[in-house]
C-alpha cells in the first residue's frame, strides 16, 4: 500500500503547481481578451466621438421672397436663385455694403442653397409670389464653428472665420435664426466637394450593386464547385493540386485580383472604367475561394450515415446531395458566403486598379454607370483638405461598420438558429 | 435554381464581354493636386447643366498621362490633369498612339510649402538649407560632393534650431514630390557655382546630384495623404511637411508654413510669384474625343470662366492660386479653339 499512498501524495504536491498553472492561463487568456476589447473600444470611442456629429447638419434660416418676376413657371430652373438668396442675405444685414464684405456674407450659406430653393419651387409652384421663411443649409465652416471646432478665442488669421462673419453669425444666432437638425443630406446625396452637401448614398448603392453582382457570381459557382469536390470528384492527385491552390488563392492579396482585373476585364475584354460590373467581378474572384473553402467545410460535417441512408433507400448520387446533403449544409454554407460579401465590402485596394476610386456625385442606376464604394468614399474623404471632411470620414466609417455588424450578425444568428448538432 | 443561376451568370459574363461601352460622361483623370479643383469644376458643371457629372479620378500626374497617352476611344480619358507640364517623351508617346491633337490649359498655380506645428518655432529656411538637409549628395566640408552626413538642422546652418531633421512628404510617384524637387532642392542645389558649371558638361550627372531626396530615413515618405502628414505633424513638433498650398490654407490653425528666402507662403506672394516653390497647374484634353463625347467643350467653358478660376472665382476659395488676366485670357481662348499643344 505504500505504493499508493507516494502516488496520492505525489499528486498532492503537484496540485498546488499545476492549479497555479492553470490560474495563470486564466490570467493571460483573460488578459489577451481584455486587451482586444480595450483596443476596439478605444477605436469606436474615437470614431463614435469624431463622427457623430456629422448626423447633425447646421441650417440657417433666410426670408425669400420667390419673385414672380424672375421665376417663370414653365422654366423654373433658368431662374437666378443664387440671386433670391443673396438678396435675403443683404436683407438681413442692410449694413453690409463693401463687395469683399458681401462676398464673406454670402459665403454664410452653402453653394447647395440655391438649388434647395430649386427643388422647393419645384414640389410646390404656388410659392411663387409669395414671401416664406425657409431653413437653407449653412457652408461648412459655419456647420464647424457652430459644432464648436473652430475656437474664437484663436486669433483671427488662424481661424476660417473672420471676426466680421462671427459677428453675424452671433446676429443670426440672437435671431434663432441657426439651429443644427439631423442631417438627412448626409444619408440621400452622393459625393461632393462641398462638404455640407456630401452624402454616403452614392457609394452605398455602389457597393450595393458591385455586392449584388458578387453575390450572383460567387454563391453558385463557389457552392458548384465545394459540391463537386466535396461529393463527386475522385480523390486524386489532380483534385489535391486543386485543392492546395484553392487555398493558396483565399490567401492571395486582394490587390492581386485587381491588377488581373484591370489586365482582363478593362484591358483585353474593354469593359467599362469605375464599374460595379467589373468591381462585382473582381471581388468575386476573391471572395470564391472563401465560399468553397466555407462550404466544403459545411458539407465535410454533414455525417455520412445521411449519406447512406438515402441511398440506402435508393436515392441517386445526385438527390442525396441536393435533397439531403446540400440543405443540412446550408447554414454552414450561407455563413461563409456572408463572411466572404462582408470582407468584399470593406476591400478598397482592387478597386483601386479598375478605376472605382473615383469623384463620382451622380447616384449609380445600374451596374454599368460609374461607382465608388463605401470604404472608398472613406479613403477619399480621408484625403480631402477641408475640415469638415474630417467627421464626415469618421460618420461614413460608422456607416460601413454599421453595415458589416449586421452581416456579421446575420452570420451568428443563422448558424445558431439552423444549427444541427450531430 | 442552382443551375438557372448558373446559366444567367454565364450569360450575363458573356453578353458583357467584348461589347465596347457608348460613354456619355466625361472621364477625367490625373494629379491628386489638381484634383479638388477639378472635382469642384465638375460638380457646379453637373449642377448647372444637363450633360452628366464627369467621374474624376486621381491618379496622379504621370499615371494620369500614361492613361491619357494610351490612345483614342472611349475607353480612354478624355482629359488628364497635371502638376507639371507634360515631358517631350510622353508628348512622343501620345503620338505614337494616335493620340494627336492634344489641347493644353494652364489652370492657375500651386505653392509647395514646407510647414510645421505651430507649437514650436516657424523658420526662415533659405532653399540652399533646404538642398543641404535633404539633398541625397551634397558638398562636403572639403567641397566634395558626399552623402548627405547632417543629422540636425544646426548642422546644416549653425543659425537653424538644435533638432533632427525629419520631414515627411509625398513619394517620388506624386507631381508635388517631382516639383519639390525641382524648385527647392536644385534652386538650392545650383548656388553652389561649381555643380551649376556641371548643369552644361554632365546634365544626368547635376540631376542626379540636384534633384534626389536623400533616403537615409530623414526625409519620410508619407504616401500622398496630405491630411496624415497634417495630424503627424500635430504629434509631432519637431518634423516638418511637404504639402501644397491649399492644405495649409485649409489647416492654418494647426501647421505654419516656413518663410522661404524670407518670403512666408501667402496667397499674394505666390501669385505674384515671390514665393520660390511655386508651380504650375495644367490640363490636357485630347481633341478628338470633343464631340464624340458631350460636354467637353463646355466643362472647358465652366473651368475657364471668370466665376470659377477668376481673381474671387470659386476655386480660390478651394486654394488654387489664380493666373493674370492677360495669361488667363490666353489660356480660355486656347481652350474654346482647341489650340493643338506645341513644346
Amino acid at each position: 500500500m505504500t505504493d499508493s499512498r507516494s502516488h496520492s501524495e505525489t499528486i498532492k504536491a503537484s496540485l498546488k503547481r499545476r492549479n497555479a498553472a492553470e490560474r495563470r492561463f486564466r490570467f493571460y487568456g483573460m488578459l489577451a481578451i481584455s486587451f482586444a476589447v480595450a483596443c476596439l473600444g478605444i477605436l469606436f470611442f474615437t470614431i463614435l466621438s469624431k463622427g457623430i456629429s456629422a448626423f447633425q447638419q447646421t441650417y440657417i434660416q433666410i426670408d425669400i421672397h420667390f419673385d414672380s418676376e424672375q421665376i417663370d413657371p414653365k422654366k423654373l430652373a433658368d431662374a437666378n436663385y443664387q440671386g433670391l438668396v443673396k438678396k435675403s442675405l443683404r436683407g438681413l444685414f442692410p449694413e453690409v455694403k463693401s463687395r469683399r464684405d458681401k462676398k464673406d456674407l454670402y459665403k454664410l450659406v452653402s453653394s447647395g442653397a440655391s438649388y434647395e430653393l430649386l427643388d422647393m419651387v419645384r414640389k410646390d409652384p404656388s410659392l411663387i409670389g409669395k414671401n416664406v421663411s425657409v431653413w437653407v443649409t449653412a457652408d461648412d465652416d459655419v456647420d464647424m464653428f457652430a459644432k464648436g471646432f473652430i475656437r474664437r478665442e484663436l486669433p483671427e488669421n488662424e481661424r476660417r472665420i473672420s471676426n466680421k462673419e462671427l459677428s453675424w453669425i452671433d446676429k443670426l444666432q440672437s435671431e434663432q435664426r441657426v439651429k443644427k437638425i439631423f442631417n438627412t443630406t448626409f444619408f440621400s446625396a452622393g459625393d461632393s466637394r462641398e462638404p455640407e452637401l456630401s452624402g454616403v448614398w452614392g457609394a452605398a448603392v455602389g457597393s450595393f450593386f458591385t455586392l449584388l453582382v458578387t453575390l450572383i457570381l460567387a454563391f453558385p459557382l463557389g457552392v458548384a464547385g465545394a459540391i463537386y469536390l466535396e461529393e463527386f470528384a475522385p480523390k486524386n492527385r489532380l483534385t489535391d493540386m486543386i485543392e492546395v491552390n484553392i487555398n493558396n488563392l483565399a490567401a492571395v492579396p486582394s490587390i492581386v485580383f485587381g491588377l488581373l482585373g484591370l489586365a482582363i476585364f478593362l484591358n483585353f475584354l474593354g469593359m467599362p472604367r469605375s464599374a460595379p460590373l467589373v468591381g462585382g467581378v473582381v471581388l468575386a474572384l476573391m471572395t470564391l475561394p472563401t465560399i468553397i473553402i466555407a462550404a466544403r467545410a459545411a458539407l465535410k460535417s454533414v455525417p455520412q450515415s445521411i449519406r447512406e441512408a438515402a441511398v440506402g433507400l435508393g436515392a441517386s448520387r445526385n438527390q442525396v446531395v441536393f435533397h439531403h446533403v446540400l440543405p443540412l449544409a446550408m447554414p454552414g454554407v450561407l455563413t461563409g458566403t456572408i463572411i466572404g460579401m462582408a470582407r468584399a465590402l470593406g476591400e478598397t485596394a482592387p478597386l483601386l486598379m479598375i478605376g472605382m476610386v473615383a469623384f463620382i456625385v451622380d447616384i449609380p442606376g445600374g451596374i454599368t454607370d460609374p461607382a465608388t464604394a463605401l470604404p472608398v468614399q472613406i479613403y477619399l474623404w480621408a484625403d480631402s483638405p477641408e475640415r469638415a471632411f474630417v467627421e464626415r470620414t469618421s460618420a461614413a466609417v460608422i456607416v460601413l461598420v454599421g453595415f458589416l455588424m449586421t452581416m456579421n450578425v446575420l452570420a451568428a444568428v443563422l448558424r445558431k438558429k439552423f444549427e444541427r448538432q450531430w | 435554381m442552382l443551375r438557372t443561376s448558373l446559366s444567367i451568370a454565364a450569360i450575363a459574363s458573356l453578353a458583357f464581354a467584348g461589347t465596347a461601352f457608348a460613354r456619355d460622361q466625361i472621364r477625367i483623370v490625373g494629379s491628386s493636386t489638381v484634383y479638388p479643383f477639378a472635382t469642384t469644376v465638375a460638380e457646379q458643371f453637373g449642377k448647372a447643366t444637363n450633360f452628366k457629372t464627369p467621374v474624376v479620378e486621381a491618379t496622379g500626374s504621370g499615371g494620369g498621362l500614361k492613361l491619357f497617352c494610351t490612345g483614342v476611344g472611349v475607353e480612354t480619358p478624355d482629359i488628364t490633369n497635371a502638376s507639371r507640364r507634360i515631358k517631350m517623351s510622353e508628348v512622343k508617346k501620345c503620338q505614337k498612339n494616335g493620340v494627336t491633337g492634344v489641347t493644353e490649359v494652364k489652370v492657375g498655380y500651386d505653392g509647395i510649402v514646407m510647414a510645421n506645428s505651430k507649437a514650436s518655432k516657424k523658420l526662415d529656411l533659405t532653399r540652399k538649407q533646404i538642398y543641404l538637409a535633404l539633398g541625397k549628395t551634397v558638398p562636403g566640408p572639403d567641397g566634395k560632393l558626399i552623402a548627405n552626413p547632417n543629422k540636425k538642422w544646426s548642422d546644416v546652418d549653425p543659425s537653424l534650431p538644435n533638432r533632427k531633421i525629419e520631414v515627411l512628404g509625398p513619394p517620388p510617384t506624386s507631381g508635388t514630390r517631382d516639383a519639390f524637387a525641382e524648385l527647392a532642392l536644385e534652386g538650392g542645389c545650383k548656388k553652389f557655382p561649381f555643380i551649376k558649371a556641371m548643369k552644361k558638361k554632365d546634365k544626368k550627372r547635376y540631376k542626379a546630384i540636384c534633384r534626389s531626396v536623400r533616403e537615409d530615413g530623414a526625409y519620410i515618405e508619407a504616401g500622398e495623404n496630405d491630411v496624415l502628414i497634417i495630424r503627424k505633424l500635430e504629434a509631432n513638433p519637431n518634423a516638418f511637411g511637404v504639402f501644397g498650398y491649399s492644405f495649409l490654407d485649409q489647416n492654418a490653425d494647426k501647421v505654419q508654413g516656413s518663410l522661404i528666402e524670407g518670403k512666408p507662403p501667402t496667397f499674394e506672394n505666390i501669385s505674384d510669384g515671390k514665393y520660390p516653390v511655386s508651380r504650375a497647374l495644367y490640363l490636357y484634353v485630347k481633341n478628338a474625343h470633343v464631340g464624340v463625347v458631350p460636354g467637353i467643350k463646355e466643362y472647358l467653358a465652366e473651368f475657364t470662366s471668370d466665376k470659377a478660376w477668376g481673381d474671387e472665382g470659386y476655386l480660390t476659395d478651394k486654394g488654387l492660386i489664380p493666373m493674370p488676366s492677360a495669361e488667363r485670357r490666353k489660356f480660355k481662348a486656347d481652350a474654346a479653339n482647341l489650340q493643338n499643344l506645341k513644346m
